[in-house]
């Protein structure tokens, strides 16, 4: 009863440094929690979304280019493949599925991407499981002008079965510049946390021969979304297409090409990772600076505590508990800064990219972070706690007479 | 109960040297006993009670305590003969302000022998006339509660010995008097020593044995010499 009663009523009698230390800590805990957590959901949610295909084949150019346009809907195209390429790699003994896309247009700044059917009937997005419509909803015909619309843009474009829409030239919405045919929405994907939730999918033909385009390039494709029959086959190809070709690029594995992106952009990981670290330890300094500065207040009723029998060793044990009290109240408040923050990033991200992360999904971080927080606290309180170890006690509590 | 036997305690004084404050060749009080002391504004006389108590560690000499002596024993163990047998009642009463009537005396009694127990501490703050402000705060009470408070504190550990330094210097005289009637009282009830320093003649007219402190301390201030312990580090 003794600690626990020591510790309540000194927090109580502190109560608004409490309140502010304890949230310096929780900031410092969420924001922790949150780079360490959006670091290691992206780069996971990035990869797992590049299994669908092995390879990206394009224009000649940057391998990373390739993959966020064809993939990631990101990024420019690097430029055209003629149809002939595409029936190339199509036929070929080591390709088991290659699906072709053009890209050039949107719909109020969201992609309009032109494929072919057997995207959605042949290809599996993650592991068992394959593209799946809302109900009522069909494929667009090949030779239609027909759309099927990933579940967040028909969500933010409020499309639904039936409504119409004309393109508009570009990948930067701009509404001088809008394409006179009307595409009619056949079907709504259900959602698949994958960048294709942020697509306008239309039939491959219906941005090669759309109004305005360049009519030299009306067999063209953007891009080429290969599944191997081998994984050993990427290796032959990427000899035949990178080394001895000049012409095509082939982005070859998918997966190493996301991890090395993410390889390249891991120091700004650790730059906000350094601020996340400093932040704890000004928070954990916070801890030392406001018990130390309340210690001469308290001084006296350390020494009353010391009078009535408390041990040196009791003493110092409930600062250092009183530090560890609110280091933890501070972490638990992180979670809820932590929530509010994954929740903010992964918006930001689903709207940018169409990969979703997991805001409750667990991770050692979640209760490794909280434990340091509250032993660095601890140890912020040994400092002000070796002060009121030290208190005099006759020196503190009467003059001599 | 008590036996001192050449208890010595010195400081640092500001101007250098050393002062003694407390030379005590004999001072002894049976169990059960109540006696006062009368000493004037620095005497020594609550430098002699923090040594019995061991809140000061004494440059020499024993101050024993049902056959263990006080100064002899290093501070932690001080700190439990303290708790275990000890009860304190200091003129400026030293309530935990942050802490309830009742929680002030179940904090005394949690470093105590028999730990917490809150049916007697609630028993006792009855018997001192505070059954109805168990969960006031000290600055919601009169100096006179107040005061109450620190004899409930002081006892409910049922200590073998009370140490009370000017119990009363902060009270009228009527609260005085009635005060003084309810620590003997209670330490008579507990059986339980009393050893009383005070310079108010009043007070003192109320017990049989009244001492002066002047006569049993022999100190004298001694100047120069080897640099003595300070206060703090005496009192490790």
């Amino acid at each position: 009863m003794t600690l626990p009663l020591i510790i309540y009523r000194s927090l109580r009698q502190h109560a608004l440094s409490t309140l502010i230390t304890a949230g310096s800590i929780a900031l410092a805990c969420g924001l922790l929690m949150t780079v360490w957590m959006v670091k290691t959901q992206a780069q996971a949610a990035f990869v797992s979304t590049s299994t669908a295909f092995d390879a990206v084949l394009g224009a000649r150019g940057s391998k990373l280019q390739l993959v966020l346009n064809g993939i990631f809907h990101l990024e420019a195209s690097p430029g055209n493949l003629a149809w002939a390429d595409y029936e190339f790699i199509r036929k070929h003994p080591a390709v088991k599925t290659a699906i072709p896309i053009a890209v050039g247009d949107n719909l109020r700044g969201y992609r309009i991407v032109g494929t072919v059917p057997e995207l959605f009937s042949k290809v599996e997005y993650a592991p068992g499981k394959k593209y799946e419509l809302r109900a009522g909803g069909k494929i667009f015909a090949d030779s239609a002008r027909e759309a099927v619309v990933g579940s967040f843009a028909a969500e933010r474009l409020m499309l639904k079965i039936g409504d119409t829409f004309q393109p508009f030239h570009g990948l930067a919405f701009d509404e001088k510049n809008q394409h006179e045919e009307t595409f009619t929405v056949t079907g709504i994907l259900a959602p698949t946390n994958t960048p294709a939730d942020k697509v306008v999918w239309i039939p491959i033909k219906g941005v090669q021969t759309m109004s305005g385009h360049d009519p030299k390039a009306a067999t063209d494709v953007s891009a080429v979304l290969i599944q191997l029959r081998a994984a050993t086959a990427g290796f032959m190809l990427d000899m035949m297409i990178n080394k001895q070709g000049n012409r095509m690029t082939l982005a070859y594995p998918v997966g190493a090409i996301m991890t090395e992106l993410f390889g390249k952009i891991s120091w700004f990981d650790r730059v906000l990772a350094l601020v996340a670290y400093l932040v704890a330890l000004v928070a954990a300094g916070s801890v030392l600076a406001s018990i130390y500065n309340s210690m001469s207040a308290r001084q006296r009723d350390l020494a009353i505590l010391r009078a009535l029998g408390a041990r040196r060793r009791t003493i110092f044990g409930a600062v250092v508990a009183e530090a560890a009290c609110i280091g933890a109240l501070g972490s638990a408040a992180g979670f809820g800064i932590y929530f509010a923050l994954m929740a903010g990033v992964a918006e930001v991200i689903r709207a940018q990219t169409g990969v979703v992360l997991n805001v409750t999904a667990g991770h050692a971080v979640l209760w490794v972070c909280p434990l340091v927080m509250t032993a660095l606290c601890a140890l912020g309180g040994a400092v002000p706690a070796l002060k009121a170890y030290r208190t005099p006690v006759a020196e503190t509590l009467a003059p001599v007479s | 109960m008590l036996n001192v036997v050449d208890l010595t305690k010195s400081f640092t004084a500001p101007e250098g040297g050393r002062v003694e404050i407390v030379r005590v060749p004999r001072f002894e009080l049976a169990a059960g006993e109540q006696r006062a002391l009368r000493g004037e504004s620095g005497s020594g006389k609550t430098t002699f009670l923090h040594l019995i108590a061991g809140i000061l560690a004494a440059d020499g000499g024993r101050a024993e305590i049902d056959g263990v002596d006080m100064a002899a024993l290093p501070e932690a163990k001080r700190d439990r003969l303290r708790a275990d047998k000890l009860g304190y009642i200091f003129q400026t009463f030293n309530l935990l302000q942050g802490y309830t009537v009742l929680e002030n005396v179940l904090l005394g009694m949690s470093f105590g022998p028999r730990g917490v127990d809150r049916a007697h501490a609630v028993e006792v703050l009855g018997r001192v006339g505070l059954a109805h402000r168990l969960g006031h705060f000290p600055r919601q009470l009169s100096t006179g509660q107040q005061q109450r408070v620190a004899v409930a504190r002081a006892l409910a550990n049922r200590p073998k010995l009370v140490l009370a330094d000017e119990p009363t210097g902060n009270l009228d005289r009527v609260s005085s008097k009635e005060a003084l009637a309810l620590i003997r009282e209670v330490c008579r009830e507990n059986g339980a020593a009393l050893l009383l320093v005070s310079h108010d003649d009043g007070v003192l007219a109320q017990f049989e044995g009244m001492q002066d402190f002047a006569v049993i301390n022999e100190a004298k201030t001694v100047r120069g010499g080897v640099t003595p312990p300070t206060t703090t580090e005496a009192a490790k």
